[in-house]
């Protein structure tokens, strides 16, 4: 297997914090590799420099073997890369239906377009409707956002993040803030898209990470202190000590 | 049909068929009055789109009027009193080529730097711009400076006269429709749908894959060149211009016909025309100190009614 993203020797300040450490990491196409570490380790500052929304001091992120690190937000996104928030983040004044829609017509490449009303333009709808099936949000199509429920706008998180059809989604804890029944609808509908795109996960949710997971990697103070399979990081005294052992 | 349909209608129709009827009974004034009225409805709508739907409050849109009325202005006194012989014209459709090409590219110019920012600083930058287009009027002698400038002889047009009110005031009223429609249509686009989603969530679209710096910039120099357009009717309308036209204040009274009427609806800035309008006029029938009340209404309504008078005409009971 080859890999779609490799991280060499990436750092990151704030301060005199080194919320990225030396970090190094390999991401194979296809698999499911998730990031598990304790609050503060530097997790979705790592997501961050990956989808562009803030820059390395130094290190290099070869996407594709090539060096995105000084890229734009939206310019990683057309080389295909996507993210979705910890804290989410919709457009709470569109309807449902026009979230995803925005994100298919992001894929679509045809936006400088002024005279036809987007709404009437049915690949776009029938595609959006399809990944709110896919979430089991299609009942929701016409409601205002900001009216659904935490849960949902989880599994919006998800659509949009699918919508884009990225070569590499990355997922910032998909479960955050779940309760026990929603948590384990996100696990099937992860479940149901794993092996069809290439998926970095961060997650607080040991028992969704060790479900999912063909790969995991360990990351402690900014730094990876391990990667491999499930059974490996359970069996690995460094991560008990760091990090499974205070639970 | 939504209450909102119903209710542009009614004040289209209104504003469309009132002020002739007026005008033809007797009572010329009222139609003047609301030819101002609808070229300010224009200016306000091109501001709507921006700042109603894109979420980008500039607080410098008279200088944009103000190039357009210039750009009826200066090629009418050049062609009355001689010289710049390249633009001497008193040619309506070169007049309104000009106002549209010049507030656009000034609106390019200016969104260059000012979309670089946003919330507080992008109002104060905008501001800084229109004040210095003001700056710079009123710096030039041969245009009357501060004295302004009389436009002796209006846009000439092949079918219509500029001369006679009532066919000013329909060229207005007609602008004004396609213009509401042309907004429309453009928010409603793809284009339109991701500039109103970076209103909501700019993060989200550039994570998406959205340049949102380049649709707000389209946006703005599209609100720019109608606000010109609107500035060449307003230089006809009044056939005397000042830089006063591009006033701060000036500025701050269309934020206040898109707030007031309702922002991000189309019939919004028509119905805040309506009502600045009509409180200058008839207020200051009463005191010279009219701002007084008026002020105070506006922040009645922007603490009591969100979503301006078009909110508060359509909202449903028991909501």
């Amino acid at each position: 297997m080859t890999d779609i993203l490799q991280i060499q020797s990436l750092n990151k300040s704030f301060g005199g914090i080194k919320a990225t450490d030396d970090l190094n990491l390999s991401v194979q196409t296809g698999e499911l590799h998730a990031i598990i570490g304790p609050n503060g380790a530097g997790k979705t500052t790592l997501i961050s420099q990956l989808s562009g929304g803030q820059k390395p001091d130094t290190g290099k992120i070869l996407f594709k073997g090539r060096n995105i690190a000084g890229q734009p937000a939206h310019k990683r996104a057309s080389l295909g890369i996507t993210r979705s928030f910890q804290i989410t983040s919709l457009i709470m004044e569109m309807t449902v239906l026009d979230n995803i829609a925005l994100a298919v017509q992001a894929g679509d490449g045809h936006s400088f377009r002024f005279l036809r009303p987007a709404r009437s333009i049915s690949h776009l709808r029938d595609r959006a409707l399809e990944l709110l099936k896919r979430v089991d949000l299609a009942e929701k199509a016409d409601h205002q956002t900001v009216a659904l429920s935490h849960g949902e706008h989880r599994r919006m998180e998800l659509a949009i993040a699918l919508a884009s059809e990225a070569d590499l989604m990355l997922l910032d804890e998909p479960m955050a803030g779940l309760g026990t029944h929603e948590s384990h609808q996100m696990v099937e509908l992860l479940r149901g898209i794993k092996g069809r795109h290439t998926i970095l996960l961060i997650e607080h949710d040991m028992d969704a990470v060790f479900a999912l997971a063909d790969r995991i990697s360990v990351l402690v103070y900014g730094h990876i202190i391990a990667t491999g399979t499930p059974a490996e990081i359970r069996d690995n005294e460094a991560v008990q000590h760091a990090y499974l052992g205070e639970e | 049909m939504t209450r909102r349909t119903v209710l542009t209608i009614v004040v289209m129709v209104l504003v469309g068929l009132l002020p002739p009827l007026l005008y033809w009974s007797g009572n010329a004034f009222y139609l003047d009055l609301a030819t101002r009225l609808v070229i300010l409805a224009i200016a306000a709508t091109s501001l709507n789109l921006i700042l109603g739907y894109g979420g980008m409050v500039s607080f410098g849109h008279a200088a944009f009027v103000g190039i357009g009325a210039y750009a009826v202005g200066i090629p009418a006194h050049h062609w009355l009193y001689g010289g710049m012989d390249a633009i001497a014209t008193t040619s309506g459709y070169v007049q309104i080529a000009l106002a549209v090409g010049v507030a656009g590219f000034f609106a390019l110019l200016t969104g260059l730097v000012c979309l670089r920012t946003t919330g507080v600083y992008f109002i104060m930058i905008t501001m800084a711009f229109a004040q210095m287009a003001y700056y710079l009027i009123l710096s030039i002698e041969e245009y009357g400076g501060d004295d302004g400038l009389v436009i002796d002889t209006r846009s000439e047009f092949a079918w219509i006269s500029l001369d006679d009110p009532i066919q000013l005031f329909f060229l207005a009223y007609v602008s004004l429709v396609i213009a509401m429609l042309m907004v429309r249509m453009i928010v409603n686009s793809r284009f339109g749908m991701v500039v109103q989603g970076a209103k909501g969530n700019p993060e989200r679209m550039a994570t998406l894959g959205f340049n949102v710096y380049v649709f707000r910039l389209v946006a703005y120099v599209i609100s720019g060149a109608m606000a010109g357009y609107a500035g060449a009717l307003l230089g006809n309308f009044t056939t005397f211009i000042s830089p006063e036209m591009m006033d701060w204040s000036r500025s701050g009274e269309l934020m206040f016909m898109v707030i007031l009427g309702g922002a991000s609806t189309s019939v919004g800035p028509v119905i805040g025309a309506v009502v600045f309008i009509v409180l200058e006029e008839f207020l200051s029938h009463f005191t010279v100190y009219w701002h007084l009340p008026f002020g105070l209404m506006l922040m009645a309504v922007v603490l009591f009614a969100r979503g301006g008078f078009v909110g508060m005409l359509t909202k449903r009971k028991g909501r």
